[in-house]
């Protein structure tokens, strides 16, 4: 059972993982009041009443000493100090929840799509990723918004969540302090694939960002079309359901698909070629396989037609 | 402890007549009137929706009790999650404590024969098992995988059995609807000659209370349901954005029923602590109208709360300013009645018997579940900590914490007098051990998994572990503790049940309450009372008397000092 004491070696505190952003510190010390203040209650309470147990157990033949059936003053005093602490509490919740909503002017825009399951990272130049890649010591924003349910955003180095709304936008922000990698959560039950919608950030060096977003956005300059395919298969969230070694996920597997042929919900068939992949990608519930969900967003507009070729030529290749 | 108080001797055979034994046969229960037997079926079948939801408790458990695959697959576990949240919701604890003891005991405490309108309650409770029977529906057509919450526009896209599901939750809220009527109307109308509001017992005002909000939130969960419904076959835009919807306007509709609904939960769980700590102390009850005031407060107050549970939902800022600094104030009604509960206690004489046991854990548990609501409340940490394991810790602390745990301190504080029988002291004390460990090892990791980051609602978290590791440990801890506690209930079952055929005939007062349901004999007669009860203070318990020669509590003289300034009834 070495595992189950490996907390122990786990970094930070008992409660919270290590706070790596700038508003982090500020949320850790509202919630080490409220400890201090609910441990200190819940011990209060717990003593006394075990005390009371012990003092006044019943004994046979003796009659409880009793005491008064009300007190004005206690009952009063004994409502206005937890009045008093919660303002405290509301207050320090109140003020640090200011500053993790609103974000600084000169943050660094990074737009975000969710999406059953995963994540769309775009950036400025036009490049986009599964992983959210930061400057350190930055101010970032994110504009999000989801693709089909309600998805949630959740950072939990950086005490930052909010949800993506289909239809509307939401922001949030942070200033990570380090250099790493960190977890990144979808936190609102989005259904099948609700736990594989993992992902990191990854927080770059100083100067280093700017260099990994040039290299990133070059892809199909630098690369062949079947390794820029595999590249955008898994910065598009395309393996998150479907997979390349033959095992059936949520969507058919890639491997040795191209030139099979499928039977449809609608009861038609069609041999997999390079038209049928195009149509899938970008008007996915035209044509359902049967045995599967119809739970693929559409790519359209999202993906350039070199991308949507080379992504054909990659599945082609996965004999 | 005196073995008199542990063993009571056999009473004298019951009375002939008494409710289950008034009239016989299948359609005397069936088409009854008697709100005892209605509490009874009641009883019985919200115990069978328990253990429905606690199986697929123990599923989820043990799904989770290492990483990847254990027993079942993703969608499976979507569904089971669903459902355990849907059955213990819908069927168990809303409806358990008002509908089952609150049934039972209401009219009998009250010192009437029966609830205002015997009729209505009796379809209350046929609408419950409409309502059920469409949740086994869903269960054997295809499942439904939304979680309890219904979330649009997942509810409204997925192609589970979503429309049957809320047709069951809109049908169920009815039947709780009508027990709230029921309930109001009595306490209003059939209040016995004496039985001033001042006199109605704690419990009496927690269902009042209770009532209160399941009459007034209620109706807004049926409408959210029925809107879902339409949206769904129709295709009318509401909810969803493709069609033009708002999906967090379902969020506010849904929280404004669900947050009070909580305290439809917990408030009648808080008038059954309120009755056995006195009684088990021997003490009038500290600080009577602080007490039944703080439940006016709290289902007042539990209206004006909801988007509490919307801070990361893109609500506005001022929302959600307004709506912490709300619920804050609903956090001090609840700590006062901690402290009376603990002034009630002091220089009394108590006695560690089940129900007491139950109580204290009541206190342990709701005040675990209580604080951690205060991490909740405030803004900035709920950021960090809505839609983890942190929550889920929290709202079990406060609804099997504390509901269950009072639901079990009402079912064998009542056992008596429902049944006629005593139960095994000792086995009831092992039991209210057992629950309490096996709870405490289920919940507590949770609350360390949740704030280091564990998300809710997740199949897997092998992948997690590569910057978690102590992921695996919690949840190997929680899933042992589950096991622990679901052995715990079914023991507390079988001891319950084994009593009906062997436990000694219950006398009419055997824990020296002062409230009218000991007044009349165990079980009660079909009238519940043959002559007018006597109405006095209900907390007066020392003008009751343990009387070895009965084997239980006997009124004696009003010679001993009053204990409280309110002045013997005018019969």
């Amino acid at each position: 059972m070495h595992d189950l004491i490996l907390f122990a070696q786990s970094r930070g505190g008992y409660w919270l993982p290590p706070p790596d952003s700038s508003t982090a510190g500020d949320v850790d010390r509202v919630f080490y009041f409220i400890l201090g203040v609910a441990s200190f209650f819940f011990v209060l309470i717990v003593a006394l009443m075990c005390l009371f147990v012990i003092l006044y157990r019943r004994r046979p033949g003796v009659e409880a000493p009793g005491s008064a059936s009300h007190n004005n003053l206690l009952e009063i005093t004994w409502t206005i100090i937890p009045v008093i602490l919660v303002v405290i509490m509301f207050y320090m919740g109140f003020t640090t929840y200011l500053d993790i909503r609103t974000s600084p002017r000169q943050a660094y825009d990074i737009r975000v799509v969710g999406q059953k399951w995963s994540w769309v990272f775009s950036y400025p130049n036009g490049h986009v990723a599964p992983e959210l890649h930061v400057p350190v010591d930055r101010p970032v924003r994110l504009t999000m918004t989801s693709e089909d349910v309600i998805h949630s955003l959740f950072i939990p180095a950086f005490r930052v969540k909010m949800d993506l709304v289909p239809g509307r936008y939401t922001t949030t922000w942070f200033h990570p302090l380090r250099a790493g990698t960190y977890d990144l959560y979808c936190t609102e039950y989005c259904g099948t694939g609700h736990s594989d919608m993992l992902s990191k950030v990854v927080v770059h060096k100083p100067g280093e960002f700017e260099t990994w977003l040039e290299q990133a956005a070059n892809l199909l300059a630098s690369m062949t079309p079947v390794e820029a395919g595999a590249e955008l298969t898994r910065r598009n969230g395309c393996l998150t359901c479907h997979s390349t070694d033959g095992t059936a996920k949520v969507g058919p597997s890639f491997k040795g698909i191209y030139g099979q042929r499928h039977t449809f919900t609608n009861g038609t068939s069609a041999e997999v070629d390079d038209n049928y992949i195009r149509q899938s990608i970008l008007e996915p519930m035209a044509l359902i396989r049967q045995g599967y969900q119809p739970a693929m967003p559409t790519y359209k507009g999202r993906l350039k037609d070199q991308e949507i070729t080379a992504i054909i030529e990659y599945i082609e290749s996965l004999k | 402890m005196s073995d008199l108080l542990t063993e009571p001797r056999p009473a004298a055979a019951p009375s002939m007549d008494n409710y289950l034994t008034h009239a016989r046969g299948f359609w005397s229960w069936a088409l009854t009137l008697d709100h005892k037997r209605i509490g009874v079926m009641y009883l019985v079948s919200i115990v069978a929706s328990f253990f429905l939801g606690g199986l697929f408790a123990e599923l989820i458990r043990t799904e989770l009790i290492g990483p990847g695959r254990t027993i079942m697959g993703k969608d499976m576990y979507n569904q089971v999650f669903t459902l355990h949240g849907a059955v213990m919701v819908f069927l168990f604890i809303i409806p358990g404590i008002p509908a089952a003891l609150g049934n039972f005991v209401l009219p009998i405490m009250l010192g009437a024969k029966d609830v205002a309108f015997p009729r209505l309650n009796l379809a209350s409770y046929y609408l419950w098992i409409v309502g059920a029977v469409f949740f086994v529906f869903v269960l054997v057509l295809g499942g439904l995988d939304t979680g309890w919450t219904f979330y649009t526009p997942y509810s409204t896209t997925t192609d589970t059995r979503v429309v049957l599901a809320v047709t069951g939750a809109f049908i169920l809220g009815f039947s709780s609807i009508f027990t709230g009527l029921n309930f109001i109307a009595t306490i209003h109308m059939l209040r016995p000659p004496g039985m001033t509001w001042f006199r109605l017992p704690l419990f009496l005002w927690a269902l009042y209370a209770t009532a209160l909000i399941q009459v007034l939130a209620t109706p807004v969960l049926g409408i959210t349901l029925f809107l879902v419904g339409v949206e769904r076959l129709l295709g009318l835009g509401i909810f969803d954005p493709k069609l033009g919807g708002d999906p967090v306007l379902f969020q506010h509709f849904f929280w404004f029923y669900s947050h009070p609904a909580v305290y439809i939960m917990i408030l009648p769980g808080m008038g059954i602590i309120s009755e056995v700590i006195s009684v088990f102390s021997r003490k009038h009850i500290f600080g009577y109208k602080f007490i039944a005031i703080s439940s006016i407060a709290i289902a007042l107050l539990g209206f004006l709360v909801w988007g509490h549970h919307m801070f990361t939902s893109g609500q506005s800022k001022l929302a959600s300013v307004i709506f912490s600094a709300l619920t804050f104030s609903v956090s001090i009604p609840s700590a006062i009645k901690v402290f009376n509960w603990l002034a009630t206690m002091y220089k009394g004489s108590i006695a560690l018997l089940t129900p007491m046991l139950y109580a204290l854990t009541f206190i342990f548990l709701f005040g675990i579940g209580g604080l951690t609501g205060l991490f909740l409340g405030a803004l900035a940490t709920d950021v960090h900590l809505h839609d983890t394991y942190f929550i889920v810790a929290h709202f079990h602390y406060v609804m099997v914490g504390g509901t269950l745990s009072a639901f079990l301190a009402g079912i064998h504080y009542w056992w008596p007098k429902i049944t006629g029988r005593m139960y095994s002291e000792f086995w009831g004390r092992i039991g209210a051990l057992m629950v309490f460990v096996g709870f405490n090892l289920t919940f507590f990791p949770q609350f360390a998994l949740g704030s280091r980051g564990m998300p809710r609602r997740y199949y897997d978290y092998g992948e997690m572990l590569g910057e978690h590791p102590e992921f695996y440990g919690y949840h190997f801890l929680s899933t042992l503790g589950s096991y622990l506690l679901g052995i715990a209930l079914f023991l507390v079952m079988i001891y319950l049940i084994a009593s009906l055929f062997n436990g000694h005939r219950a006398v009419a007062n055997p824990w020296g309450g002062a409230t009218l349901e000991w007044q009349c004999s165990s079980p009660p007669p079909h009238d519940n009372f043959p002559v007018q009860p006597h109405v006095g203070d209900p907390y007066a318990v020392r003008n009751f008397q343990y009387d070895p020669d009965v084997g239980g509590y006997v009124r004696v003289a009003q010679t001993a000092k009053p204990e409280h300034p309110l002045h013997p009834s005018a019969h």
